[in-house]
């Protein structure tokens, strides 16, 4: 029974078929927030309210032709955008959602998985910088070395302002740390900055604009996906829009309380938690304009890594306030 | 290390074809070629074989922007050589509907700087804005785009009373939303990043690289046709000459935003204090013998029309400056020492349009380098021979 569980937990919720049909839903949420927001309609003829763009989209990349530069590593420029998606989906595993108990130590749920997380999240962002680089496009590894400097400049505020609920919580487990919120949830508030500098973060990580340097289409003609076709650049697509749901879950748990309850309450307070921070994503991607290399290392390191320092020190009064 | 990366001729930041060939030192730019030539049309050929009135209809063809520029700037050299005096009430119109055009460019080009840097939402919400604009000039003219009001002695259509309040109310809206992309355009701290300090260009740089329109007004040069050499009635118009002093793509924004906002002024002016009368006199076919250069004030900046004529019903000679060409030798010094993420940017700061610039091209052979001047004739055989050596299937069936 276990077994199957384990299966079912990998393959179906909240494992494979799951992130994909919620990664396709969440882009038409993104889309349309952004084309509303932008006084525009956004998708609107595939299925209601053009619910099925993104499907047809995806399905249209995968049935085109599939082309690799002459000059291209051919192994590792098809196994990449693979590799990417296998560990953004591995990420998705760590999430408190179901099958996890606050009390003994499973495969999903272990002190310590909170970095764990963090750890795989960053690895998409190497994996880009490998397909870029490997794609020998001079926009492609121009691209390729945005995505290491942006890297450099979002992560540490990203760790920085996930440290604070972790030790106000007084653990390094995402379960312990959404349940410790789930009873004090007056506490919330004081993490509101560490809150927004890791929404900020994750719209850099996730190189949505205004971060959207190493795939800055008038600039750099897509940067990194600039060799990218066909069934190569769908998988690349599905990794950016699983790391989204990915990266808004872990916001949701650290900082939003997690998802109480049973099976179901769990379910919808994960639609509506994640949902919510997603369409602050949008917001923040409508109201700016795109920075340039050198403005977003010097707003990360003049700006959000103070700022994320400052939020542990009030972490740590109120900790010595509340013992 | 530098290397040369190329931007163009096909590129999504550039809407026409034009190569600029950048070398880069990091993410610095440290020198700028532009080649032109990718979409030569031969328009000026094409004046010489038709006749004055019809080549009212190619001159709106050469840009699809600032065509209205293109066929006053030919018809007020053309009334200029046959000694024409046009009615006061068709300079007005021609006014009205130069000043809709400059608005309408002004509101693209703040759309299309927004998309280039990545500020997508300035560009949805201006391109809306522009429709306004577009329906006004559709009201006016029937046309969206060519809307072909001008012909020699005058315009062709009239403006009645209707027309005239649908137009100020129209303008009651453009003004507000103008008055809010101001603020926007230049108080959004991360627009704002982008824009101030990039693509210098000092006042003396500009004066002697021979910039034009809103890039030379941006580096404090206080100098637009329409107050130095007024044509159409300009002298009579109440209106600023907008300049800003801070010689960025920031400074170039604040002008053209602040020429929309002149225009709005120019034409509830013209709206009401139109003369009445004829809109047209009569115009002989053939023009007398004689050469003559018209000047105009395109959105993009200067225009200038050189027409020589024979004395039969056809031009000898036309020659076009369109103003892009008047801005490419500072857009090379601007882009030097630059950021690579600044390029569109730059280029697109001149508001470029870049086929209206193309006057000729070059059959250049790549390995050697060496140029030679070919006519059509020859450069058909030449294809036909060059299309031998690449292979041919034969009976190929279509595979769908």
């Amino acid at each position: 029974m276990a077994i199957v569980k384990t299966f079912f937990y990998l393959l179906i919720y909240p494992g494979v078929l799951f992130l994909f049909v919620y990664a396709l839903f969440c882009e038409w949420f993104d889309r349309k927030a952004y084309a509303r927001l932008q006084n525009r309609r956004g998708p609107l003829h595939t299925g209601k309210a053009g619910i099925l763009q993104p499907l047809a989209d995806y399905i249209k990349l995968f049935s085109k032709e599939e082309i690799i530069p002459e000059k291209a590593d051919k192994i590792m420029f098809t196994l990449l955008p693979v590799f990417g998606l296998a560990i953004v989906l591995t990420s998705a595993m760590y999430l408190p959602i179901w099958n996890y108990s606050t009390t003994k130590i499973g495969f999903n749920s272990f002190p310590g998985d909170i970095i764990v997380l963090i750890y795989l999240l960053s690895l998409p962002t190497i994996i880009l910088f490998l397909a870029g680089w490997h794609s020998t496009n001079f926009f492609s590894e121009i691209g390729g070395v945005r995505v290491v400097t942006m890297f450099f400049g979002y992560e540490i505020p990203l760790l920085l302002s996930v440290l604070s609920p972790a030790i106000l919580a007084g653990s390094w487990r995402l379960s312990v740390i959404a349940q410790f919120f789930q009873s004090n949830p007056g506490l919330l508030i004081v993490n509101i900055i560490g809150f927004f500098i890791a929404l900020i973060a994750l719209q850099a990580k996730l190189e949505r604009t205004p971060f959207d340097i190493p795939h800055a289409e008038t600039e750099i003609v897509g940067g990194t996906f600039a060799e990218y076709t066909g069934r190569n650049l769908a998988f690349f697509r599905l990794m950016t829009d699983i790391e989204l749901i990915v990266g808004s879950g872990l916001i949701a748990t650290v900082f939003l309380g997690g998802f109480p309850g049973g099976v179901v309450s769990s379910f919808i307070w994960f639609i509506i938690k994640t949902l919510f921070v997603i369409f602050l994503l949008s917001v923040m991607k409508s109201a700016f304009s795109r920075l340039r290399i050198d403005q977003m290392v010097k707003l990360s390191w003049y700006i959000l890594a103070p700022l994320g320092i400052f939020q542990i020190l009030i972490t740590l009064l109120v900790k010595g306030v509340i013992r | 290390m530098s290397i040369t990366i190329p931007i163009g001729p096909q590129h999504p930041a550039l809407k026409e074809p034009i190569s600029l060939r950048m070398t880069i030192d990091g993410e610095v730019i440290k020198d700028a070629d532009i080649r032109l030539g990718y979409n030569h049309r031969g328009v000026e050929k094409l004046f010489e074989g038709k006749t004055y009135i019809q080549n009212i209809y190619v001159a709106e063809r050469i840009c699809g922007i600032c065509s209205h520029s293109h066929t006053t700037c030919y018809v007020n050299g053309v009334e200029k050589l046959s000694g024409l005096e046009i009615p006061k009430r068709a300079a007005y119109i021609r006014v009205l509907i130069a000043e809709l055009e400059r608005i309408h460019s002004h509101l693209l080009w703040l759309g299309v700087a927004g998309h280039e840097a990545g500020f997508d939402s300035f560009f949805m919400y201006t391109w809306r804005d522009r429709e306004i604009v577009m329906d006004i000039l559709e009201e006016i003219s029937g046309n969206r785009v060519h809307y072909a009001i001008n012909t020699i002695g005058g315009v062709r259509r009239d403006i009645d009373e209707t027309q005239k309040t649908k137009i100020l109310n129209h303008l009651k809206v453009l003004r507000e939303r103008t008055q809010y992309y101001k603020n926007l355009g230049t108080n959004e701290p991360s627009f704002v990043a982008r824009l101030s300090g990039v693509g210098k260009l000092s006042r003396e740089d500009a004066i002697a690289l021979c910039a034009v329109g809103p890039t030379l007004r941006a580096s404090g040069v206080d100098m637009d046709v329409r107050k130095d050499d007024p044509y159409n009635c300009y002298e009579e118009i109440p209106f600023e000459v907008c300049t800003s002093d801070t010689c960025d793509v920031l400074g170039r924004t604040v002008v053209r935003i602040n020429e929309v906002l002149q225009s709005y002024d120019i034409i509830e002016y013209v709206l009401k204090n139109l003369p009445a009368g004829d809109v047209r006199v009569k115009a002989p076919r053939k023009v007398p013998e004689g050469e003559t250069v018209s000047r105009y004030e395109a959105p993009r900046g200067e225009n200038i029309h050189y027409i020589k004529s024979n004395g039969t019903d056809k031009p000898e000679r036309l020659k076009v400056r369109a103003p892009t060409l008047g801005n490419y030798p500072a857009t090379v010094a601007m882009l030097k020492n630059g950021f690579i993420a600044d390029i569109p940017l730059i280029f697109a700061a001149i508001d470029p349009c870049i086929c209206c610039a193309e006057r000729m091209a070059e059959i250049q052979d790549v390995k050697t380098g060496s140029t030679e001047i070919k006519t059509f004739d020859e450069l058909k055989k030449y294809s036909k021979k060059f299309d031998k050596h690449t292979e041919h299937k034969k009976d190929v069936e279509w595979p769908l």
